[in-house]
């Protein structure tokens, strides 16, 4: 039971990660392997606007997650913006170099000591009983919800709302959108801001968890293993991937050997590439795009 | 594409069609050179002589990963990973059977080959974004097989190597190993723009511009490309090798995913598809710490903030790359062609069309 639970937090934390892989694959078709970092990015906004608005929690909470939709939008437009179109290699780097540029800055602003947010914030990480044998951390509850809720709020932006079936749009045929009058570069702009958002979002409630520290950045890289298992434009892959890769590891771990924690994703998307390159759900001919 | 010449230069012999060097002028540049680079020790300070020695031993990897993602255009995010197998075979040879340099070297080589072959499997299926991913997961699988060995044998700090040495006498004076390493890296420059005059090399050239129309030529499309994994991986690994012995240690936490995009940064910013490329790629990527350092330095900052001297090389690492890829995507080498055109065509700016 105890297993199931961890298992549980582990895809949770998965699945909000990769859903901003997702999101940013499908609908610009750019792999954004900076979102570790974007990811430490919005833990550590909370830890800023935890002690710059002391006594006020909430408002805390709500100005970080503000803060990391706009740190996503602005990533595109002074960024990404001027790299659509070039080569994947190109894009790609552009993100890895993204990444190397935020740690770096995030080192020089906050420091390397580890933070605890929650301290912070005034809140206690309580730990809650499940049945007789297992427990869990209250921040590990929320990250359960929490991921459900918001891969419920983005099916239902996706397929309802208009600004989501532009993204679709948009993701599907980028020529055809922009010539039925689809703002390309919003819609590239609102998908990096809700990447960033879910992946901030994850920053802050692993760091509630376990406290802000530079081995992050390797749950993000371990996150996209889960993206690409489902399938890197499928929003209902990513959530399955990141349960293979979460039981697997957490399975693996508690059987075999702790030190294998940061082998299993990658061994299973070896597996996943040998087999099925193009992911359980993801679009066949993304494959033959070089 | 032929250099920009200052005057028209006509061949009348077939041999000079093949040459290296044919005119005067670049003979006397190359003998410049040749002066340069063996004089350079003998009068560099102990400072200069080190940061020489780290050029031209990232340069093996450098050139090696030049030839598979610039000139073959396979892309390949694993780059550590095989200098992390070409290190560890020679630390585990060396602590497990006291192997001598000439048993672990060709080892290394080995080793290197059957791991190139492995990582170039997936490029048959696979192309681009997820043939970096398989190339990432295979570099974590080839880590993680480095540490499970650190840890089983209880070297969890990492692996001592005695230098190499012949008949008493070890390699371990900093001008003996610059003579060494210019002499692996003169021989992989030499043997890579051999091979890259070769079939093998017109065939990598071939499936980097269109790999359906390749096929359709007759290039055996998976020869090419698990030759140049296999060739590539093989230089690489004995660049792991050269990496041990100079440092006299090996760790797993050496070869993490940074020094693989240091690589790539080195293929990048030194541009794609010119092994000159590569080489100025490498001078960048090396001493830019050190000229991060001397520029806190100067601007006197260098007191108040070496404690995060480490975390200031990485942003401003991450900006020059970010720079390059937006404003300069040719490269140093584009620079550096910019340049001779300048000179060699002044006053004209342009190339007459057709030449």
């Amino acid at each position: 039971m105890q297993l199931a639970a961890n298992i549980a937090v582990l895809a949770a934390i998965y699945a909000l990660i990769s859903c901003g892989y997702v999101l940013i694959y499908r609908v610009s078709r750019v792999l954004s392997l900076a979102h570790g970092e974007l990811m430490m990015l919005g833990a550590y906004g909370l830890a800023a606007t935890a002690s710059l608005f002391a006594g006020q929690p909430l408002v805390a909470v709500a100005v970080s997650a503000a803060l990391a939709l706009l740190v996503g939008v602005l990533v595109y437009a002074l960024l990404m913006r001027r790299m659509t179109g070039e080569s994947v290699l190109a894009a790609v780097l552009t993100t890895i170099a993204l990444g190397i540029l935020l740690r770096g800055a995030m080192v020089l602003a906050f420091g390397t000591q580890t933070r605890y947010p929650l301290r912070e914030l005034g809140w206690a990480n309580a730990s809650i009983a499940l049945g007789e044998s297992a427990r869990i951390s209250a921040a590990g509850l929320v990250l359960v919800l929490g991921t459900a809720a918001v891969y419920a709020a983005l099916f239902v932006f996706l397929r309802s709302t208009r600004w989501g079936i532009r993204m679709r749009a948009a993701g599907q045929n980028p020529l055809l959108a922009a010539q039925r009058g689809i703002r390309l570069h919003g819609v590239y702009a609102l998908a990096w801001g809700l990447a960033t958002f879910t992946g901030g979002m994850a920053g802050m409630l692993i760091a509630c968890d376990a406290g802000i520290e530079a081995t992050m950045v390797t749950i993000g890289l371990k996150a996209f293993p889960a993206a690409l298992v489902g399938g890197l434009d499928s929003l209902l892959g990513a959530l399955l991937g990141s349960l293979i890769i979460a039981g697997a590891e957490v399975l693996l771990i508690s059987y075999v050997s702790p030190l294998l924690s940061d082998v299993v994703p990658f061994f299973v998307l070896l597996a996943m590439l040998v087999v099925r390159p193009w992911g359980l759900f993801g679009t066949r001919e993304e494959l033959d795009r070089v | 594409m032929s250099p920009p010449r200052a005057s028209g230069h006509f061949r009348t012999r077939y041999e000079a069609d093949l040459a290296w060097v044919e005119t005067r002028t670049q003979k006397a540049w190359l003998a410049i050179l040749a002066v340069g680079l063996i004089v350079f020790p003998l009068v560099a300070g102990a400072f200069l002589l080190d940061l020489a020695n780290q050029v031209l031993l990232v340069s093996v990897g450098a050139v090696a990963l030049m030839l598979l993602t610039g000139f073959a255009g396979q892309i390949s995010l694993g780059h550590a990973g095989l200098l992390a197998a070409g290190a560890f075979t020679t630390g585990i040879l060396f602590k497990e059977f006291g192997s001598p340099f000439w048993v672990t070297l060709p080892a290394s080589a080995a080793v290197g080959a059957v791991i190139g072959l492995v990582f170039g499997l997936p490029s048959l299926r696979l192309r681009g974004l997820y043939l970096a991913v398989s190339t990432l997961a295979l570099h974590f699988l080839v880590i993680h097989a480095g540490q499970e060995y650190e840890t089983r044998r209880g070297h969890s700090t990492g692996v001592v190597i005695d230098p190499p040495s012949i008949a008493g006498w070890s390699l371990q004076d900093p001008r003996a190993w610059y003579f060494v390493l210019l002499a692996a890296s003169i021989a992989t420059v030499l043997f890579s723009l051999n091979l890259l005059r070769s079939k093998t090399g017109r065939a990598w050239r071939a499936i980097h511009g269109r790999e359906g129309v390749a096929a359709a030529l007759g290039i055996d499309v998976t020869w090419a490309k698990l030759s140049a994994f296999v060739v590539s991986c093989t230089i690489t690994s004995v660049a792991g090798c050269l990496f041990a012995y100079y440092r006299g240690f090996v760790s797993a936490e050496a070869f993490s995913l940074f020094l693989t995009i240091q690589y790539v940064a080195t293929v990048i910013i030194g541009g794609i598809g010119s092994i000159l490329g590569a080489l100025l790629g490498t001078v960048f990527v090396v001493l830019f710490p050190y000229a991060i350092e001397a520029l806190m330095s100067a601007l006197g900052f260098a007191d108040r903030l070496s404690s995060l001297i480490f975390a200031i090389n990485h942003a401003a690492f991450g900006l020059a790359m970010i720079a390059f890829l937006l404003f300069e995507p040719q490269g140093l080498v584009g620079i550096w062609r910019r340049v001779q055109a300048w000179f060699l065509l002044w006053p004209f700016k342009q190339r007459p069309l057709g030449k």
